[in-house]
């Protein structure tokens, strides 16, 4: 893997894919910056969500798909639905709530799709969700045959939802080309990476599910780009599914109300210098890919289309108030048709039928090598490859924290430990590990605190263990405690516990 | 081991006579999976196995394992997968080894499958379906009547049937539908009753109640199990001359008010009989639907029966206490015709 991505980037983009690239990043970065100026003027309706600092994570993924291929978008993944094809006055109306927009309103920002053209799976925002729905569509594009590769993004935060492990689980047994791009921007709306997961590079996860997984730079984008079409190429090619960890640094807050002052300014300093658009630019001009009228060329053109697309924007009504009320279900609106591209008599009987019992090629737990991790155990993954060429300087604020002094980790400690309070009763011994309460040695034993003459002796331990069940039950000590039901009132058991004890 | 081809014949359903509902399942899904290559099923150890209630049994020897997939022990990756596969046009099966179990993926089908057509205009036709209900000693987490969360979801539709050939038509239905549906199989219902199915390629219409007994003195709404214990408890007081129409729902949402107001009109009192728990419970929903239509039409105050607001409790005289009875019906009844 490191191969591919180490050679120079000149020899596989033609000198129109390298402009694109420039166009994407510079189109997503206008464009957020005029809704920047909309926000302010009251025009855009809910919050807005920048992503500045990362353009060229949507844009170098997104760039590396085909036509047939399908995303699915993270909130500021706005660069990727230019790439494919999104005119920007989705975007405008969607963040405006116009009836113009994708959804006529029903939801804002980057949350719309297009199933039938470009390819696109909604998001919500229940992080990590969208993994198993494109491990889903990834399984379907090929159940139909149609060679396609599924990618979604999950930031650095959404990476510890059980969705994503559940759907990188999936993923990875399915073999399903599948793409996860793990955009780490190093912040979970004000929680650094560090305080989320006590490792240096997410891409590692995928190595527990068999995934191989790569690291790049999140702010080169013909780093981010090769790496993304390495991922790709190998899903297309049966391989899938594949990790990629994009180092990256969200420039802003998490929306618009985040003055994101929690950020160190030194952290914020490193990577203005870093930003990827101000970086392709002076790569285009050293490898004199461009010049400066084709970049003021590509400046106008932005401008100028961005001035039509705003406009026809704002000059959009907002939806009628009884469009609330339609759309709950498909009655009929919309024609479900999968578009096969093989026989579906392969996947029709008599052709489909097999002999469903499991062989013992399938089961290698059975030899000693695979019990003890050896040769019969399958591990597909390779190692994080990191990209040497890409790797960012080392900075202080990009260092591995070192492990916090005493003082500070007793502060992060709950609050019972923190105060010298053991968390248990000390004078309770533990049932030593594996052994059951009906383990005859540890019955007899005298750590048991059954054979401790305060506990074990009184009456009610014998009538509990020897009266008859009905009995036992109601003289229980527990069962004061046993609780109320919905009404409120205690439940009662039998009469015995009216008569004696209430 | 043997490697010997598969027995197919053992695999298959019964073809003629009087089948249990697991059965009438089972042939529901054999007959849609041949019919229409889009149709998929997914699910834990629905394979090999055939499902914990070999509700599955056969179809991975029929269909392949492209077709019949089984998953990790991960229902919100289930969910999200199958929901990922009907926006290519597919329309997956997915089952809830036990439909307890949908809490594990409740965020993807809340808020992803059922938000989806009306937010972005994407429809997702599959179908969630899965055991459910008690009466069979399964503990809390094995006994659960979970519909009403997803009742109080716009944008699923949710299937409860109580027989044999209503499970098979109202599973090809939902699997030809176009939108979500969660179908809940009552566990109690799977083997104890047998029916003969309608010839041909029949289907049972999402939406629609049914009439089961007919009745002038008061209705007696219920769905599911519920609605044989109705049905019991209506032969009880017919004996006293009570005479109790018997609506059996089929479908909760969307919920047939039509067939409820007709019959409350007619007898003016109405009895909701259900499983779930109280608080919260179809019951409730119902009662406010029949003062908005058919207050003037009301001779009496609409009367729940319902299971406790508690867990399902493992023990048989706690779940009997729980559940409720034909004993517990026909008492309600009685004091609600002589009102």
């Amino acid at each position: 893997m490191t191969q591919s991505v180490t050679q120079p980037a000149t020899q596989q983009l033609t000198r129109a894919q390298h402009l694109d690239l420039y166009y994407y990043m510079q189109l997503n970065r206008q464009l957020e910056e005029r809704m920047v100026r909309l926000f302010r003027q009251n025009k855009i309706v809910g919050g807005l969500y920048s992503s500045l600092g990362q353009e060229a994570v949507s844009v170098g993924t997104c760039y590396a798909l085909e036509k047939r291929d399908w995303i699915a978008p993270m909130i500021r993944n706005i660069g990727a639905l230019l790439v494919k094809g999104v005119p920007p006055r989705d975007i405008f109306t969607q963040h405006m709530a116009k009836f113009t927009s994708p959804t006529l309103g029903k939801d804002g920002t980057s949350h719309f799709g297009d199933l039938k053209v470009r390819h696109i799976v909604s998001p919500i925002s229940m992080l990590g969700d969208l993994i198993p729905v494109m491990t889903g569509v990834a399984m379907a594009g090929r159940y139909l045959g149609q060679h396609i590769v599924a990618l979604t993004w999950i930031g650095d935060g959404g990476s510890s939802t059980g969705a994503f492990h559940e759907g990188l689980g999936l993923a990875a047994s399915q073999r399903a080309p599948f793409v996860l791009i793990i955009e780490n921007n190093q912040w979970a709306y004000s929680t650094p990476v560090s305080r989320q997961v006590p490792i240096q590079n997410l891409a590692d996860r995928g190595a527990a599910y068999g995934i191989a997984s790569a690291i790049v730079d999140g702010n080169d984008v013909v780093a981010v780009y090769q790496a993304a079409k390495e991922a790709v190429d190998e899903c297309r090619a049966g391989r899938g599914p594949r990790l990629v960890e994009v180092k990256t640094m969200r420039m802003r807050g998490h929306a618009q109300h985040d003055p994101a002052e929690y950020v160190p300014k030194e952290m914020f300093d490193y990577w203005k210098g870093r930003d990827p658009i101000t970086l392709y630019e002076k790569y285009l001009t050293e490898n004199k890919i461009w010049d400066a009228a084709a970049k003021s060329e590509i400046d106008a053109r932005i401008e100028r289309e961005l001035d039509v697309e705003q406009k026809f924007a704002e000059d959009s009504p907002l939806p009628p108030p009884e469009l609330a009320e339609e759309g709950v279900y498909c009655d009929g609106c919309h024609k479900i048709e999968a578009d096969w591209k093989r026989a579906k008599s392969e996947v029709s009987p008599p052709k489909s039928s097999i002999d469903p019992t499991w062989r013992l090629k399938d089961l290698p737990a059975y030899t000693q090598a695979a019990i003890t991790g050896g040769n019969g155990a399958k591990n597909p993954a390779q190692k994080p490859v990191t990209v040497p060429a890409a790797t960012p300087p080392a900075s202080p604020a990009l260092q591995k924290p070192a492990p916090a002094p005493a003082a500070e980790r007793a502060e992060s400690q709950p609050e019972h430990l923190a105060a010298g309070v053991a968390a248990e009763d000390p004078t309770v011994p533990r049932v030593p590990f594996g052994r059951g309460p009906k383990d005859k040695a540890f019955r007899q034993s005298s750590e048991n605190p059954q054979n401790k003459p305060a506990y074990s002796r009184a009456p009610k331990e014998k009538s509990f263990s020897r009266a008859p069940l009905e009995k036992s039950f109601s003289k229980s000590p527990r069962q004061k405690s046993f609780g109320k039901n919905a009404q409120g009132k205690p439940f009662t058991k039998n009469p015995q516990d009216k008569q004696g004890r209430r | 081991m043997s490697h010997s081809a598969p027995n197919l014949s053992s695999k298959t359903v019964p073809t003629s006579g009087p089948i249990t509902m697991v059965d009438a399942i089972r042939q529901a899904m054999f007959e849609e999976m041949e019919r229409d290559p889009a149709v998929v099923a997914i699910g834990e150890d629905i394979g090999v196995y055939g499902g914990a209630f070999k509700v599955t049994d056969g179809l991975l020897a029929k269909f392949g394992r492209e077709r019949v997939i089984e998953t990790p022990i991960a229902e919100t990756a289930i969910i999200g997968a199958a929901c990922g596969m009907s926006f290519l046009g597919l329309r997956p099966v997915a089952e809830m080894q036990f439909i307890d179990f949908i809490a594990c993926c409740f965020n993807q089908v809340t808020n992803f499958v059922a938000k989806s057509h009306y937010l972005w205009g994407a429809p997702v036709p599959m179908v969630i379906r899965g055991p459910s209900g008690g009466g069979v000693h399964g503990g809390p987490f094995h006994s659960a009547n979970p519909e009403m969360y997803f009742v109080h979801t716009p944008g699923l539709k949710v299937i409860y049937p109580s027989t044999p050939s209503d499970a098979k038509g109202l599973l090809k239905s939902a699997i030809r539908d176009n939108n979500p549906v969660l179908f809940f199989e009552h566990k109690y219902l799977y083997r104890r009753l047998k029916e003969e199915m309608p010839p041909g390629d029949y289907t049972v219409p999402i939406g629609k109640a049914i009439v089961r007994r007919a009745g002038r003195d008061l209705t007696v709404v219920s769905y599911a199990a519920m609605a044989h214990t109705a049905l019991d408890a209506a032969v009880e007081l017919a004996k006293e001359g009570i005479e109790a129409e018997v609506i059996d729902l089929r479908t909760l949402l969307p919920l047939d008010k039509e067939t409820i107001l007709a019959s409350v009109k007619k007898t003016n009192k109405l009895l909701v009989v259900h499983e779930d728990t109280r608080t919260g419970g179809i019951a409730g929903e119902i009662a406010a639907l029949v003062f908005e239509g058919a207050f003037e039409d009301l001779d009496g105050p609409v009367t729940r029966v319902t299971a406790l607001d508690t867990p399902v409790p493992y023990s048989p005289p706690l779940e009997e206490r729980f559940l409720p009875n034909t004993e517990k019906v026909v008492a309600a009844a009685r004091k609600l015709a002589k009102y």
